[in-house]
């Protein structure tokens, strides 16, 4: 800041300071807020486009297989027996979702509980899971299910269901239902129509059964 | 710096997934009972862009970062591992309220106990590779 002998020069140079400071609060503020759906759907496909962009194609559980392979699964069957070097892209990318993670729960977790239906928490209330307020119900992943066997059962089985599911079908949400069914792929359209009547029947069929044992 | 972009792209990734709620047990319980537009929100939208894009990127053939075209693999068989596949998933989404990406994304969150997840899926993705071949396809 050069001195001009004016002494108006210094309160103006610092508001402009002081707003961009300010601007930037506004800015994090507004991150940190959950994110409306439109927002965080126009994000997810231009993740989507950001990865063909670098010639790869947007499809998280390939990771499973290729992780798998890593551990020397090739040996056991000749599914995991490939160039799995191809594909530390995606551990990367792995890497990175799990960072993402962390940086939201540090520093632009939002304070305020989430906005779950009232419906919802009534029959999850029924169920005998009460809602929280965070993302997920600490009856089922908090710390204390180490002394619940069942619980831990429960998550273990849920895994093997998705790991088994997703590479018998060819892919997950985001293999199917994203970057699938943008290119309009009928086969990916009958994916995720199984993993609604898989997740229907869970929630409606066998959750009353599993929850009250 | 090739390494690079990829695990910023996946921050990316883990943020939005974070932030929309996407990985949150409660809300795929609300979207599997169908008694909020949240999650139909999100897929939808990220459905409709993707459509357009995808649609651009082939009409117009727009090239990658290192000039060769974007190309699209066609899924091909039948089907059945389609359906029986995608059943068995959405089985363990319902229960486990997470899908692969999510389950890491929640683990860096803080759920440690998405580690059994983790495993299961690990341990589910293995089993597929022994029994694949009496599988119907």
């Amino acid at each position: 800041m050069m001195i001009t002998g004016n002494i108006e020069v210094i309160p103006t140079d610092f508001s402009l300071f002081y707003n961009n400071v300010t601007q930037l609060i506004f800015m994090l503020d507004l991150i940190r807020q959950p994110w409306p759906w439109y927002a965080s759907g126009f994000a997810i496909s231009a993740i989507m486009v950001l990865l063909l962009y670098f010639g790869k194609s947007f499809g998280f559980s390939s990771n499973l297989r290729t992780i798998c392979s890593m551990a020397g699964a090739g040996s056991k069957s000749d599914f995991f027996d490939f160039d799995w070097k191809g594909e530390i892209w995606n551990l990367l990318f792995l890497v990175g979702s799990i960072l993402g993670g962390y940086i939201v729960s540090v520093w632009l977790n939002s304070p305020a509980p989430l906005q779950l239906s009232e419906t919802t928490i009534t029959d999850l209330h029924k169920l005998g899971i009460s809602f929280d307020g965070g993302l997920n119900p600490d009856q089922l992943f908090g710390r204390q299910i180490l002394s619940s066997p069942k619980t831990i059962l429960l998550l273990l089985a849920g895994g093997v269901l998705v790991g088994f599911g997703s590479r018998y079908a060819g892919g997950c949400t985001s293999g199917h239902a994203i970057s699938g069914l943008s290119n309009l792929q009928i086969p990916s359209l009958i994916a995720v129509v199984g993993f609604f009547i898989g997740g229907l029947a869970m929630t409606h069929l066998i959750f009353p059964v599993l929850f009250k044992l | 710096m090739k390494a690079l972009k990829f695990i910023v792209t996946g921050v990316l990734f883990g943020i939005v997934m974070a932030k929309s709620e996407a990985v949150s047990w409660y809300r795929i319980q609300e979207m599997f009972r169908f008694q909020s537009f949240h999650m139909f929100g999100i897929i939808g939208t990220a459905l409709l862009v993707g459509i357009v894009a995808v649609f651009m990127i082939k009409r117009y053939h727009i090239k990658d970062y290192s000039g060769n075209p974007i190309t699209f693999h066609d899924k091909t068989g039948r089907w059945l591992r389609y359906l029986l596949g995608g059943i068995i998933f959405g089985l363990g989404w319902a229960l486990t309220g997470a899908c692969p990406g999510p389950m890491f994304v929640n683990l860096g969150f803080g759920y440690w106990s998405m580690l059994i997840v983790i495993s299961g899926a690990l341990a589910g993705t293995f089993l597929y590779g022994l029994v694949r071949r009496w599988l119907p396809h």
